[in-house]
């Protein structure tokens, strides 16, 4: 896919989400820059989530659209946009097997990449045979990291990524999060964690009851 | 006596349906009703059994009323299987579509290879088994396909969100629905002879069938449920697929499953 450099991400224009007779986002107008980390804050049941699963078309919007550095992302190939947006979720999930069996889950399955990317989240190599369900919470999101981060992704959407880490492995995960930033990754970056906010935004959008009321 | 149990036989073993509801009455089950009209509603279903069975086995009627009677089994049990499974949509149509992909299969092996003649008296029973025991492992299999997807949904999302085709995403909790279904069939088909002997055989040696013919049947028979039962539970899992994703590759749980 031939992504066009553009000041904007994403571009969230007239968005309403609505599930049976709830809505969940209403009417959202958001661009997302096309550097650093933008952070989407907000109460449980704001929104959030159902923000990012938009950009990759896990959902379409009831109504208005989503655009992808310009492009409509119902134009672009569905399998192709999700390559092209890495996306971590809230939970760390992990699919059975091996380390290698997760990564191997992207279609890339050469080794010497796997090393790399698991240095790049901080894990030795050795990792590659360990069985996910071994794993700590925060290693298993690394891995869920490495895995995203494996495709190559133009844009890094993390969903709360370290909700359910300790401290010190959300700052590890916040560290890799400022260095992939900063080699030009634009990441949209969910929490309701303000501390986390101050620590590593950008840019910050603040959803309440899907609405944005800051950005 | 025309056949192996007279009609005041039949009644009288009505009587352990009185034993099964006093058990329920003494043990507090409450189940007292559900018991008297499960056994009157197969009295009476089996009474019409008996009524178009005469009509179609009756020398000299045409076979497609046999085909005919198969198709009205097939409606009826894809309807069974809605009303099982409410919650997933166009279900019944699927369950359809699997039980005659499944017939066609089967009754085309038995009746391709010459195990049965092809005549009134071999296509309903047959087809009869082969629906009967089809259409509770498709219950099974959908709801354990729909179970399996909203407990895994985190699972299946992150490998859509890794590209991958519905169809690979699905793949090892379809696989795992699908086994759950045929366990059981597998099991059965094992314990067979020695655990249990099957009710057609017993129907068979008590008309007076000479037990090696009655093995002979009962083994075809066994085959046939069980490859019914795989090529059923497969084409359900792979329409389930079409149902419960769009075309954009989006996982979409029916609500209340």
């Amino acid at each position: 896919m031939t992504i066009t450099p553009t000041p904007t991400a994403f571009t969230f224009t007239g968005v309403t989400v609505t599930f049976g007779e709830a809505v969940v986002l209403r009417d959202i107008d958001l661009e997302v820059p096309a550097s650093g980390i933008t952070v989407v804050l907000g109460p449980s049941g704001s929104g959030k989530s159902t923000l990012t699963r938009l950009t990759n078309r896990l959902l379409d919007p009831t109504s208005g659209s989503v655009s992808l550095r310009g492009t409509d992302v119902r134009d672009l190939d569905v399998l192709e946009l999700r390559r092209t947006v890495g996306m971590v979720f809230q939970r760390p999930t992990l699919f059975e097997g091996t380390v290698r069996d997760n990564l191997a889950a992207t279609g890339l399955e050469n080794e010497p990449t796997h090393t790399e990317m698991l240095h790049a989240v901080g894990l030795e190599p050795d990792y590659l045979q360990r069985d996910g369900s071994t794993l700590s919470g925060g290693e298993a999101q690394c891995v869920c990291l490495a895995r995203a981060l494996l495709m190559r992704p133009d844009v890094l959407v993390a969903d709360e990524p370290t909700s359910s880490l300790d401290h010190a492995s959300t700052l590890a995960l916040e560290s890799l999060a400022r260095d992939l930033a900063a080699d030009g990754v634009p990441i949209l970056w969910v929490t309701h964690d303000l501390a986390q906010v101050e620590r590593i935004a950008d840019h910050r959008v603040t959803l309440e009851e899907g609405r944005v009321v800051q950005a | 006596m025309n056949g192996p149990v007279e009609l005041v036989g039949a009644v009288a073993s009505g009587m352990l349906v009185l034993v099964a509801v006093s058990v329920s009455w003494w043990a507090g089950l409450r189940l007292e009703r559900d018991l008297i009209t499960a056994a009157l509603r197969a009295a009476a279903q089996l009474a019409l059994l008996g009524i178009v069975l005469v009509a179609i086995l009756t020398p000299g009627q045409p076979l497609i009323l046999s085909w005919l009677w198969v198709a009205v089994m097939i409606v009826f049990a894809g309807w069974t299987v809605q009303r099982r499974v409410p919650a997933v949509p166009r279900i019944w149509l699927l369950s359809m579509g699997a039980f005659a992909a499944s017939a066609f299969v089967t009754l085309g092996v038995l009746f391709g290879a010459g195990v049965f003649p092809v005549n009134s008296t071999t296509v309903v029973p047959l087809a009869g088994l082969m629906i009967g025991n089809s259409m509770t492992a498709t219950v099974l299999v959908v709801r354990r396909v729909t179970t399996e997807f909203k407990d895994k949904r985190l699972e299946i999302e992150a490998r859509l969100a890794l590209g991958q085709p519905s169809s690979e995403a699905a793949k090892p909790y379809l696989r795992e629905a699908l086994r759950t279904a045929l366990i059981p069939q597998i099991e059965t088909t094992k314990a067979v002879g020695i655990v249990f002997l099957p009710g057609m055989m017993v129907g068979l040696l008590l008309a007076g069938v000479t037990p090696l013919d009655a093995v002979q049947a009962q083994l075809v028979i066994m085959y046939l449920v069980l490859g019914s039962v795989a090529v059923t539970t497969s084409v359900i899992a792979l329409g389930l697929r079409r149902i419960l994703f769009t075309e954009a590759h989006q996982l979409r749980l029916p609500v209340g499953s």
